[in-house]
């Protein structure tokens, strides 16, 4: 138990660190890694809750595509990072005092609410024990029995993201030469030799 | 305060959902960084609904879940390339400089 909670706090306290450290690094590019970090924490806590198959996604969906696609675009992007930074200070106050009022609403929220009794009689699809069937198993037979259709919308959402994103930033170069091949067979001899009757001694 | 229950987890979401938005507040200027902040959220929202769905023995907060992953991951791709084409025609990323499709 004492583990357990010791767990908890190192990852928590360290989620709660790197957050803090994504909004207010200097360089961008160390707001990415330290996004990285909070993923990482938030995989820790997840195991720590029982859910082992989400937080093995979390890392590779997160820390293994989108950081990285961050981390690209933030050292491909000549930004001038020092200009964005203007202004910190002028929405320090503005920012805060809408965090805080935020985080008190969402400590009553916290504080106050209890649930349900007979919440347990109500489960849409119970999680069977941990003994007879592990949570990656578990999670397959209702994602790809009950959830079928909202796993193919995913897959579908994933689809238009890539082609939509392909689309916006492929561009057509100017002046490069590409192979044509129907080009290329579809010349004839006339288009390609010419005969030249040369002179002797006159040049061409 | 040794016993981890629900309630602390929801308390480390609210934390993360709270920096989030603050991180907004703060880098108004940097679109990059706004980006990052939404992924805080969303990982704050799936924080919560995986300690709700493990408490209550309940598997449907975990597919949920993993939706949520993917819907985020669309988001992000879409969200890069358009600040990719954007630093392209303009030179810059600054968010009051986007203006031009005001009327």
């Amino acid at each position: 138990m004492i583990i357990q909670a010791f767990a908890f706090y190192l990852f928590a306290a360290l989620l709660v660190a790197s957050g803090v450290m994504v909004i207010s690094a200097r360089n961008p590019v160390h707001s990415v890694l330290f996004l990285i970090l909070a993923f990482f924490n938030a995989a820790g806590l997840f195991v720590l809750m029982g859910a082992e198959f989400i937080a093995m996604i979390l890392v590779i969906v997160y820390v293994g595509a989108v950081a990285v696609l961050f981390l690209f675009v933030v050292m491909m992007l000549n930004i001038n990072f020092t200009e964005l930074r203007q202004g910190f200070l002028q929405y320090l106050p503005i920012g805060g005092l809408i965090g805080l009022v935020l985080l008190a609403e969402l400590a009553l929220i916290v504080g106050t609410w209890v649930v349900a009794p007979e919440s347990s009689m109500k489960l849409a699809s119970p999680a069977p024990p941990i003994e007879r069937i592990t949570n990656t198993h578990a999670i397959g037979n209702v994602l790809y029995t009950d959830y079928i259709y909202l796993f193919q919308a995913a897959g579908v959402v994933l689809l238009i993201a890539m082609i939509g994103a392909i689309v916006l930033t492929h561009r057509g170069r100017e002046g490069v030469r590409r192979q044509r091949i129907s080009q290329q067979i579809s010349r004839t001899r006339e288009q390609s030799v010419e005969l030249k009757k040369v002179e002797p001694g006159s040049g061409i | 305060m040794l016993e981890i229950g629900l309630s602390h987890y929801l308390t480390v979401g609210a934390i993360m959902f709270t920096l989030g938005i603050f991180g907004i507040f703060l880098n108004r200027k940097n679109v990059i960084i706004i980006l990052m902040s939404v992924e805080l959220i969303l990982l704050s929202v799936n924080i919560n609904l995986v300690a709700f769905s493990t408490h209550l023995y309940d598997l449907v907060g975990q597919v949920f879940a993993l939706l949520v992953l993917a819907i985020a991951a669309a988001e992000a791709a879409i969200g890069l390339a358009i600040i990719v084409v954007y630093f392209r025609n303009r030179g810059t990323i600054a968010v009051e400089d986007i203006n031009m499709m005001k009327g």
